[in-house]
């Protein structure tokens, strides 16, 4: 895997196996790389809607759809999705058209511009970014820039009225959730996902909300903020349908209503994913199993041919960390689901109060805590069992005379390669990721996209 | 074929330097104070791209992050809440144009003259493939350095050239405690208003 990502690789395998010239190699590996992520917010967001209505249902002891599609209306969402298509798209006459038009799309393209940083596996990511937290946030914040714009183009007040709810709400609350998101990056020192996630391998006592009770304290703050962040009830103000019509999207019909929505249900995987990433491990299952089932399943299948298909063994192992991201993401925004079909909606000096004097200060006491931990280095989760979190932190450490000195990058993956424990080694795929890349698979790397 | 031979690095600098200046001045001739936001959030976000190009994926998640998602989130906001019919269309008198020309056109004279003053910017540099993109290790330096340790200086051995050891604790401590003065200036007006008026905010 390349250092920054499996761009590079796909695009040498497109060139040098099919023998494409270098700049349609390039094009077609940033092409499959797109398409990959924008059906990720597409389909998701056709799962989510289902989930939503199935979820919502038995919520309030009803069904949900049961007919679409035989059996639980699980095509629901693709009927929905020709109704909206069919729909006449309106523009209002006081419409600033300009803006009205753009609004769905500005959304739409920052909820999926921030995929371009979460990495969904060791080193599954479109662009492994040293500063990937740091990007996705600042990303995630440009979504309520089309929902302020949908507001004040519409040209109506409920619209207008939900647009400023929605950009008073989402500054406020880019506070706390910007902190809470610090004290991971801290305790890991670096900002890039792929090595957050990877230092948590290991068994769930890893995880760095097991880290210490601050760090466990502070993942509901992150998702307090999150949900608050991604618009979603009790934090709804900018739709709040039963004050507003509809709030920012009243004059909206057709595909740009459902781009909206394209654009939040994507938004709620990406924060589940981020949390997923920055406390729960990434896409380490907790038992780490994934490497030798994998490494034994080829193994077997191949008559003890195993060291031969090490980077098929790798694939299959990054498969699973997939699966589990996926996984862990599907059951935050299944909880977020939950929150909203149980909650009411919160009025707006509510909302501010449960940020300024709950989640600002919760966040602040949160990270005072983590940092004091690891300044005298209390015990964390992880002694208690005795595996070590993974050695990847960024190239500045400090040395035992207190000097500063860089590491070797190579060096260093040499360390974690060759001293690794024997379950460490087995455990931790970036280890078999590692070798696999000696050998040069490029058959894996082309999959890896 | 001409698309083999293209630079496409070049390419795409070109294309978002394009972007950035084309909404720039998308921005001055456009007369509704609200599509004046829009380009400018569009040109910074252009000009964001141009760092990423570059490698420098720190300072481009920085200008998303303050220029783009911050600073114009408050602007649409401040815009929103003061467009009367008045502002919503802008149209400058000739006098204000011959004195934004003036202003305009005499900083862009002296930016043009500080950039060709550069020796090194003169002519592209012919050994473009040893260049260092801004490389993965700057994140923990930019951090090291607003923390008072130029960590990329350590190898400097010339006594004189190590001032810049110090790094830049002082600017940051000052531009920190200035916005917190800022904050905590925002928050009291805010609050005296909502007492005088005595009614609730319809935000």
């Amino acid at each position: 895997m390349g250092e920054r990502g499996p761009l590079k690789p796909v695009a040498e395998f497109f060139e040098q196996t099919l023998h494409f010239p270098i700049w349609l190699a390039y094009l077609a590996a940033a092409t499959i790389h797109c398409v990959l992520i924008i059906n990720v917010v597409a389909i998701g967001a056709l799962i989510f809607i289902w989930m939503e209505r199935k979820i919502s249902g038995r919520i309030q002891d009803r069904l949900g759809p049961t007919r679409v599609g035989g059996a639980f209306g699980w095509l629901q969402t693709l009927a929905d999705g020709i109704k909206l298509i069919a729909k006449e798209d309106v523009t209002p006459g006081e419409a600033d058209v300009m803006l009205f038009k753009l609004a769905p799309y500005i959304s739409f393209a920052a909820s999926f511009c921030a995929y371009i940083a979460l990495p969904f596996s060791d080193g599954w990511v479109a662009q492994n970014l040293n500063s990937a937290v740091f990007f996705v946030l600042a990303v995630l914040g440009l979504e309520v820039f089309g929902v302020i714009l949908a507001g004040y183009a519409s040209g109506s007040k409920w619209s207008l009225f939900g647009a400023m709810r929605e950009a008073a709400q989402v500054v406020s609350y880019e506070v706390p959730l910007g902190i809470c998101v610090v004290v991971p990056v801290f305790i890991c020192g670096t900002m890039n996902l792929v090595t957050i996630g990877n230092m948590q391998s290991g068994l769930f006592t890893n995880w760095l909300i097991f880290n210490d009770p601050f760090t466990f304290a502070l993942f509901w703050v992150y998702f307090t903020c999150a949900v608050a962040s991604v618009n979603r009830a009790p934090f709804d103000l900018a739709e709040a349908e039963s004050e507003l019509v509809a709030g920012f999207h009243t004059e909206y019909s057709g595909l740009r209503w459902s781009f909206f929505f394209m654009a939040e249900y994507g938004s709620m995987l990406l924060v589940s994913g981020l949390a997923a990433i920055l406390f729960f491990g990434g896409w380490h299952g907790p038992i780490p199993i994934a490497g030798p089932t994998a490494t034994t399943l080829v193994n077997v299948l191949s008559f003890g041919q195993g060291e031969s298909l090490v980077g098929l063994s790798t694939y299959l192992a990054n498969l699973m960390g997939c699966i589990n991201f996926l996984i862990k993401g599907f059951v935050g925004v299944t909880v977020m689901m939950w929150i909203r079909w149980t909650l009411p909606r919160l009025r707006i000096d509510q909302v501010m109060t449960t940020c300024l004097k709950y989640c600002v200060p919760l966040a602040a006491l949160c990270f005072l805590g983590a940092m004091f931990w690891q300044l005298f280095d209390a015990p964390t989760g992880n002694d208690l069992t005795g595996f070590n979190r993974g050695s990847q932190t960024e190239s500045w450490v400090e040395t035992a005379d207190g000097d500063l000195q860089q590491d070797d990058p190579a060096e260093a993956a040499d360390e974690a390669e060759g001293g690794g424990d024997g379950v460490q080694a087995v455990a931790d795929p970036s280890t078999d990721r590692k070798t696999a890349d000696r050998s040069g698979g490029s058959v894996e790397k082309g999959g890896a996209g | 074929m001409i698309l083999a031979a293209m630079d496409w690095h070049a390419f795409f600098f070109w294309m978002f330097s394009l972007l950035t200046c084309g909404f720039a001045v998308a921005v001055l001739f456009s007369n509704n104070v609200v599509h004046m936001a829009f380009y400018l959030i569009l040109s910074l976000g252009a000009s964001a791209g141009l760092f990423f190009l570059a490698g420098a994926e720190f300072v481009g998640a920085m200008q998303l992050m303050i220029y783009v998602g911050g600073t114009l989130v408050l602007v649409i906001f401040g815009v929103m809440l003061t467009a009367q019919s008045r502002f919503v269309s802008m149209k400058p008198r000739s006098g204000e144009w011959v004195v934004a020309l003036g202003v305009g056109g005499s900083l862009l004279f002296m930016l043009l003259l500080a950039a060709f003053n550069v020796e090194d910017w003169r002519t592209p540099n012919p050994l473009r493939a040893t260049v260092t993109v801004a490389d993965t290790q700057s994140t923990s330096q930019i951090g090291l350095a607003f923390a008072g340790v130029r960590a990329d200086k350590l190898e400097q051995s010339d006594e004189r050239l190590r001032g810049g050891m110090s790094g830049y604790l002082l600017p940051f401590v000052i531009v920190s405690v200035h916005l917190l003065v800022v904050l905590i200036g925002a928050a009291y007006m805010a609050r005296t208003k909502r007492r005088a008026g005595a009614s609730e905010v319809g935000l």
